[in-house]
C-alpha cells in the first residue's frame, strides 16, 4: 500500500508532499500522522506542499483535520511552501484555511516549531487580531 | 468563409470518472492540455482545481460519470470547456446547493460555488432521471 | 493547375515588375512601408507560390503544401502591424496581383474559353484566400501587440520593492480596476517567494478610490500572502476606501492596517525582531539588530 513517508527530527515530524494525491493517499497520511504524533510524543508537525500543484476542498480539508488533531494531541502544525498560484486559486475557491499555522519554506517552518516547543515567540504567520 | 466570431471546437476527450485514481487522471489530462496551450500558472492552477472539485461531485455525489474537455477557439481567442456528466440521484436544489458551505455529505460544500468562482462560465443541469450535468469554461 | 504554377515560374519578373508598379499605382502608402520592404515581400510570396511541395494544388489553399506561404504571410502582416497600415491596405497588397495574374493567363495559356474561365477562377479564388488569410493574421497579430502593450503597462505600474532584508512594499498609484488589482496581487505574492520575505506591506496612499471588487481583490491578496506564509501589512488607507471597507461587512480585525506606510515598515521591523533607535547626538536613524532572527 502506497504511504507517504513522514520523518522524524528530535521531537518534530516532518513530511514533503510531492506526488498528486489522491483521496485514499491523503486519509492515510492524516492516520499515520496522528499514530505518529502519540506513539513519539511529538511536539510539532511541518508539511511541506512546495511539490502541490493544486489543494482543492479535499485537500485543504485533510490538512485543516490534520492540524486540529495535532492540535488535540498538544502538538503544533505548519503547513509551508504554499505556491502563489495555489494560494490564489484556494482563496476564490473559499478555503482560507483560518486554523493553519503558514510559513513560506521548511526553514522557516521548523524554527517556528523549535520556538513553539520552548514557548518563544513564533516566526509563522497566523491570523492574529490586533 | 471562416468569420471572426465563429465558435470552434479544435480538440477535444473524454475521461472516465469511476475510481479515485480516475481523478488524478483527469487533473493530469487537463494540466498537460493547458500546458500545451500555454494558459497561464495560474489559469491552469484555477482550472484543474475546478476541474478536482466538479470530477469529485460526480464519482461521490453522482455514483461514477465522465468528463468531456474542449479546447475552443474563437478567432484569436482560446477556451477551455469542461463537462461533467453522470446518471446519479441529481440534485433536488440546485440553488442551495450553489451556496458557499452547503453539503448533504459532510464535504466542504465548495465544490459547486468554489468552481464558478475559478471558472468564467458555469452550466448546471439536474434531474433524478438523468443525473447531473455541469459545464464550466474559462477564456484565455 | 500546373501549367499555372509553370508559368508563374517562368514569367516571375514580369509579374513582380506589374505587381510592383500596379501598387505604385493604387498609391500604398508609402510613408509607412518602404518599396524596398514591399518589393522584397512580394518577391518571396511568388517564389513561394511559384514553387511548391509536390503534389500541391492552386484549388486548395488550406492545404499542408502551402503552408509556408501562411506562414510568409503572417510574417508580412506582422511587419504591417508594427508600419501602422491598415487591415485593408495590407489585403489589397495581395489583390494587386489579380491583374497582372489574369493578364499573363490570358496571354499565355488559353485554349477555349471555358479553360480561360477556370484557369481565371482558380487564381481569383487562391488570391482572395491568401487576402484573408493576411487579414485574419493582421488581427490575430495586432491583438497580440495590444495584449502585451496592456501587459507591460500593468508590470511597469506595480513595482514592487524591496525595504529590508525580508520586508517588500508595493505602493499602488492611480485606480486600481479589477485586472489592475489581479496583476498586484500577482507581482506581490511573486516578489514574496522570489525574496524569501516573510513581510509585505501593501500602500494604498496613492489610491483614489476603490470599488467593492477591488477592495475584495485586496483582501484576497493578504488571505493568499498569509496562507503562503507571508504577513501583509496594508497602509494608506483613505476615509472613503475605509468606508468602503466598513460597508463590505468586511473584519478589519482580521487585518493589520497601519495609516502610514512608515508605520507600517516599522511594525515590520518589530516583527522581525528588529528596532529603530537614534544614535546620541545623531539625528540620522540607524537599525541595531535585535535577538535572534537573521
Ligand atoms: N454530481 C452530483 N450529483 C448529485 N448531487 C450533487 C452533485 N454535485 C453536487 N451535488 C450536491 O451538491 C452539494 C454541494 O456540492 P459541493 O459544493 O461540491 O460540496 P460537497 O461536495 O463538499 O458536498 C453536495 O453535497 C451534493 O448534495
Ligand atoms: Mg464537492
Amino acid at each position: 500500500m502506497e504511504r507517504i513517508p513522514i520523518l522524524r527530527i528530535g521531537t518534530l515530524l516532518l513530511v514533503t508532499i510531492q506526488v498528486d494525491l489522491y483521496d485514499d493517499l491523503a486519509l492515510r497520511l492524516q492516520d499515520d500522522l496522528s499514530n505518529r504524533i502519540a506513539e513519539l510524543e511529538a511536539t510539532g508537525v511541518l508539511i511541506d506542499i512546495s511539490g502541490l500543484e493544486i489543494v482543492d476542498s479535499f485537500i485543504g480539508r485533510t490538512l485543516a483535520n490534520i492540524a486540529a488533531i495535532a492540535r488535540v494531541l498538544d502538538a503544533e502544525t505548519v503547513v509551508v511552501g504554499m505556491q502563489p498560484a495555489v494560494a490564489i486559486t484556494l482563496v476564490e475557491l473559499g478555503m482560507s484555511l483560518p486554523g493553519i499555522r503558514t510559513a513560506l519554506n521548511v526553514d522557516l517552518g521548523m524554527e517556528y516549531l523549535r520556538q513553539a516547543a520552548t514557548g518563544e515567540n513564533g516566526v509563522g504567520t497566523d491570523h492574529y487580531a490586533e | 468563409m471562416r468569420t471572426v466570431s465563429e465558435q470552434i471546437i479544435t480538440r477535444s476527450e473524454v475521461l472516465p470518472i469511476r475510481t479515485q485514481i480516475d481523478l488524478v487522471h483527469v487533473r493530469q489530462r487537463v494540466r498537460t492540455w493547458l500546458s500545451e496551450e500555454r494558459f497561464t500558472l495560474i489559469d491552469q492552477t484555477k482550472i484543474v482545481t475546478a476541474a478536482s472539485e466538479l470530477a469529485r461531485n460526480a464519482l461521490e455525489h453522482g455514483g461514477g460519470g465522465e468528463m468531456e474537455m474542449s479546447l475552443l477557439a474563437v478567432g484569436a481567442r482560446k477556451g477551455i470547456r469542461l463537462k461533467f456528466s453522470d446518471h446519479g440521484p441529481g440534485i433536488a436544489d440546485i440553488s442551495k446547493a450553489m451556496k458557499d458551505g452547503y453539503t448533504t455529505a459532510g464535504g466542504m460544500g465548495l465544490g459547486l460555488s468554489g468552481s464558478r468562482r475559478l471558472m468564467s462560465e458555469f452550466e448546471i443541469q439536474s434531474s433524478p432521471e438523468s443525473g447531473t450535468v455541469v459545464t464550466v469554461t474559462r477564456w484565455k | 493547375m500546373v501549367k499555372l504554377l509553370k508559368m508563374m515560374r517562368e514569367n516571375q519578373e514580369r509579374l513582380l515588375t506589374d505587381w510592383l508598379n500596379g501598387l505604385k499605382a493604387i498609391a500604398q502608402r508609402r510613408d509607412l512601408i518602404s518599396d524596398v520592404e514591399v518589393r522584397e515581400q512580394a518577391r518571396k510570396i511568388l517564389t513561394l507560390i511559384s514553387n511548391p511541395p509536390p503534389d500541391t494544388v492552386l484549388e486548395d489553399f488550406s492545404s499542408e503544401g502551402w503552408q509556408t506561404v501562411r506562414d510568409q504571410l503572417m510574417a508580412i502582416s506582422i511587419s504591417r502591424v508594427a508600419h501602422g497600415s491598415s487591415p485593408s491596405e495590407t489585403a489589397q497588397f495581395l489583390f494587386s496581383l489579380k491583374p497582372p495574374m489574369f493578364k499573363l493567363i490570358r496571354e499565355q495559356l488559353t485554349t477555349t474559353p471555358d479553360e480561360l474561365f477556370r484557369e481565371i477562377d482558380v487564381t481569383n479564388n487562391f488570391i482572395d484566400a491568401m487576402a484573408l488569410h493576411i487579414a485574419e493574421s493582421y488581427i490575430e497579430s495586432r491583438d497580440k501587440v495590444i495584449a502585451r502593450q496592456q501587459e507591460e503597462m500593468l508590470e511597469l505600474s506595480t513595482p514592487v520593492v524591496t525595504l529590508w532584508d525580508g520586508i517588500l512594499a508595493l505602493p499602488v498609484i492611480g485606480t486600481l480596476d479589477s485586472t489592475r488589482a489581479q496583476m498586484v496581487m500577482e507581482s506581490l505574492l511573486q516578489a514574496i517567494v522570489q525574496t524569501n520575505s516573510r513581510f509585505a506591506i501593501l500602500d494604498i496612499t496613492g489610491v483614489p478610490t476603490v470599488d467593492t471588487l477591488v477592495a475584495q481583490h485586496l483582501l484576497k491578496t493578504i488571505t493568499a500572502a498569509r496562507l503562503m506564509g507571508a504577513e501583509c501589512i496594508l497602509s494608506g488607507i483613505r476615509p472613503q476606501i475605509a468606508q468602503t471597507i466598513v460597508h463590505l461587512g468586511i473584519n478589519l480585525n482580521d487585518i493589520v492596517t497601519r495609516s502610514k506606510l512608515a508605520d507600517a515598515f516599522r511594525l515590520a521591523l518589530d516583527r522581525s525582531g528588529r528596532t529603530v533607535t537614534q544614535k546620541p547626538g545623531n539625528h540620522t536613524p540607524v537599525t541595531a539588530p535585535a535577538a535572534g532572527v537573521s
